[in-house]
């Protein structure tokens, strides 16, 4: 990520130190992962040590400080799709991609994910692939999904 | 809309609307919620707009593309005004034809509507739907009638009357006042009085305060909340507005997670299109009244749904909760006074002050008033979000509402109260739903997800998935929560397993009480409830699994095998085909046997098996049969003769 972003991106939050994490968010939104060279912006920006966001980005799930793949699987282990077999969906998944969950392969092609509730708890099991959702899946399913990915 | 600085302006504007539209003219709403959209709303909706266009209907049909209307299972909904004709999974190749027959003409498609299974008819009103029939959508139902980005649809369904009331007819003490008189407890879970809560910090010292909502619906398996904000954000915005106006705040924060970029999509808008008409900003209606509200997404820690550590991660820290007292009534965000509440408790707020304190209390049960939005999903016929009054049968919501256990199968337990909450077993089922009879009955309300299981679904599973998701979302910071839930989550999973021992639930039980008694915040307090209500009402599922090593929903992975009966095979190849191990030999006219060795235990054969043939099997607690000798596999067909 060039500097140039990191500061537009800062500067929309105003600077401010309590925007951190609204900040590091917009940042992972636009470039999928948090370099170490745009944290080093935001530590300076915002005046807080990197001890504080190492702890922000660590403790927060939704921060990644590793490489993502071109697609994120999501897929939702909440209640409802746990109890309709959202583990037999999440197992599919990860014999498709050849990853289990918090990996990316080798090509970048897929980084999988499980999430703890999506909200589309009427459709579990349910999957989200960069941002669609696919509900109400099975096994066989979910496979097909996956091999419309490029 | 042009900037409204008088009650007066309110009214004119209302009126403006109003006059502009014509009740018995058609008008068309398409379910934009979350659930909908997934099943593909987005093109009706773009194939509704298309057809109302090139047919030249714009200015006689009015179309409006809503929030949730809850009835998720069966998206895409549309509904069609003036004879609220109700149509449910509909597709864009639908939509020509409902516009020809029912939007230009007076006819129903009869393939579209509702079919009830108890009388065989179909029902085409959306209120006649059983569904619907048996609610009482008083917060929930505004999201039908309104866009969610629009200010003039909320101004015709009575939007910021009960601002305007509140700011002009009320001193703040007399708004704290009805809220308490009101009885309206907190919706987020532990159910604290919400007048007490802004008494508190209307009283408590300090001229600058804040008011914050709290949309981190972190509990899986309910998402009535995401629904309320995608749907009705001004709803929320008014509600909001009146708390800040009763306790003497200026600023209000959304705190919406991550998840639900929707939510936040339309609450900025909302915030922005209200400010643009004087009704946020400085001098609210011409007041004096001066409120702004901002927008912060979480980023995904399910502890920040508790309220010390939602306020920390609004001021950009780590989300772990803090001791309790002082309350955030007295030092909540940036040690300043906070009144937080949940999205379903302000949405309530507004009904309160326009309809009156008793109004609104004689609805619910002695220590619980009003209405609560539940979603109902799990092991049910009609998933979605319903809103019903508060102590209404457990039953009358499974049955009569939800339709009852698809499949035909038994119902053997409810789960309420997220994860923390605990299991309702079938015989507890006539229990009346509010707070008190809830905590009773080893459960909680919670933010209100009723998970319905059936007897598919193994007790002690559940326990050790609720354990490992607690266990996964601790903070971290005392040590029973976060070293007890690993062990016990270790015992479980080692159950589930197989590998189960005798004492194993006497140290569950152990921990459960250290926990209980030892952790700092609400998660590690209530984080064994999943496994002390499962062992209180399912306990001989945990003795099965040790002693026997039999899992008795047929669920566990470890404890079950697939087993194909040679009698009923009919050698059709769909099985071995769809396995994915390759661990099942057998070819046309020869009876296919699983490989134990190799099976994965996917169930993908179970899954493809035609019902008609019923020949895969699962089996637990019992040897597998062996595998009928190679020469004996042979199917002749009838022609041939045997």
């Amino acid at each position: 990520m060039d500097t140039e972003r990191v500061d537009q991106i800062i500067d929309s939050h105003r600077g401010e130190e309590s925007a951190l994490i609204q900040v590091l968010l917009a940042l992972q939104r636009e470039n999928r992962w948090l370099p170490k060279e745009a944290l080093d912006r935001v530590c300076a920006r915002l005046d807080v040590p990197m001890s504080r966001v190492r702890q922000i980005v660590t403790f927060y799930r939704a921060f990644s400080v590793v490489p993502k793949g071109r697609h994120q699987v999501h897929v939702c282990m909440g209640t409802a799709c746990h109890v309709r077999g959202a583990r037999r969906v999440l197992d599919t998944v990860q014999e498709v991609t050849g990853i289990g969950p918090g990996e990316t392969d080798l090509e970048a092609k897929f980084s999988v994910e499980t999430v703890n509730c999506l909200g589309c708890c009427a459709l579990g099991p349910v999957v989200d692939v960069d941002g669609t959702t696919h509900g109400n899946l099975t096994p066989v399913a979910i496979a097909e999904v996956l091999e419309g990915y490029e | 809309m042009p900037r409204m600085s008088t009650r007066e302006d309110l009214e004119r504007a209302r009126r403006l609307v109003l006059a502009g539209r014509d009740p018995d003219a058609p008008c068309v709403t398409v379910c934009g919620g979350t659930g909908c959209l997934a099943s593909g709303a987005g093109k009706v909706v773009a194939a509704f707009e298309h057809e109302i266009e090139s047919r030249g209907l714009s200015a006689d049909v009015a179309f409006r593309s809503t929030g949730c209307h809850g009835y998720c299972e069966r998206g895409p909904i549309v509904v069609v005004e003036p004879e609220e004709t109700c149509y449910l999974r509909v597709k864009p190749d639908d939509v020509a034809e409902i516009v020809t027959e029912t939007v230009a003409g007076t006819r129903v498609v009869d393939r579209l509507l509702y079919l009830d299974p108890a009388t065989g008819r179909k029902v085409a009103r959306e209120s006649d739907i059983p569904f619907y029939r048996h609610q009482r959508r008083v917060v929930f139902g505004a999201n039908r009638k309104v866009d969610p980005r629009s200010l003039e649809d909320f101004l015709a369904i009575g939007g910021y009357h009960a601002l305007a009331t509140a700011l002009f007819d009320m001193t703040p003490a007399e708004v704290v006042d009805e809220v308490k008189g009101a009885g309206l407890r907190g919706r987020g879970g532990a159910g604290y009085p919400t007048g007490l809560k802004w008494e508190t910090a209307r009283n408590a010292p300090g001229d600058t305060k804040y008011v914050v909502v709290n949309c981190d619906e972190g509990d899986p398996g309910a998402y009535m909340d995401r629904s309320l904000m995608e749907g009705n954000p001004l709803g929320v915005l008014e509600g909001l507005t009146i708390g800040a106006y009763a306790i003497g705040a200026h600023e209000g924060y959304v705190y919406v997670r991550q998840e639900y970029p929707l939510a936040v999509e339309n609450v900025l808008i909302a915030i922005e299109k209200a400010e643009g008409a004087g009704l946020l900003g400085s001098d609210i209606l011409g007041s004096g009244f001066d409120f702004t509200v901002r927008v912060h997404r979480g980023a995904g820690a399910f502890v920040c749904g508790e309220e010390t550590a939602l306020l920390l991660s609004l001021e950009g820290r780590a989300g772990e909760p803090r001791p309790r007292p002082p309350y955030p009534a007295v030092k909540g965000l940036w040690e300043r006074p906070t009144v937080i509440n949940n999205v379903e408790t302000w949405a309530n707020v507004p009904l309160i002050v326009s309809g009156g304190a008793a109004a609104y209390a004689s609805v619910g049960t002695g220590g619980s008033k009003g209405t609560k939005i539940f979603s109902l999903v799990g092991k049910i016929n009609n998933t979605g979000l319903v809103e019903v009054p508060m102590g209404i049968a457990l039953r009358e919501v499974v049955y009569t509402i939800g339709g009852g256990i698809p499949g035909g199968r038994k119902l053997k337990a409810v789960q309420t109260g997220g994860p923390s909450g605990g299991c309702i077993p079938e015989e507890r089922l006539d229990l009346q739903v509010d707070f008190d009879e809830l905590t009773r009955a080893g459960s909680m309300m919670g933010s209100g997800g009723l998970i319905v299981m059936d007897e598919d679904t193994c007790m002690v599973d559940v326990a050790r998935y609720f354990t490992s998701f607690l266990a996964d979302e601790s903070c971290g910071k005392c040590v029973p929560c976060r070293e007890g839930l690993r062990q016990m989550h270790g015992i479980l999973a080692r159950i589930c397993e197989g590998g189960g021992r005798e004492g194993d639930l006497e140290v569950l039980q152990e921990l459960s009480e250290v926990a209980v008694e030892a952790s700092l915040c609400a998660l590690g307090k209530t984080a064994p409830n999943p496994f002390l209500s499962t062992y209180r009402y399912f306990r001989d599922e945990y003795e099965a699994h040790i002693r026997e090593n039999r899992c008795p929903a047929l669920s566990c992975k470890a404890l079950i095998s697939y087993y194909i009966e040679p009698e009923l095979c009919k050698a059709c190849k769909l099985c071995l085909k769809a396995c994915p191990a390759g661990a099942i030999d057998g070819e046309r006219k020869r009876i296919h046997v699983i490989d134990q060795e190799r099976c994965t235990r996917c169930g993908a054969c179970l899954e493809v098996c035609p019902s008609r043939f019923g020949a895969v099997r699962k089996i637990s607690g019992e040897p597998v049969p062996p595998p009928l000798p190679e020469d004996q596999r042979r199917i002749a067909r009838a022609s041939e003769g045997t």
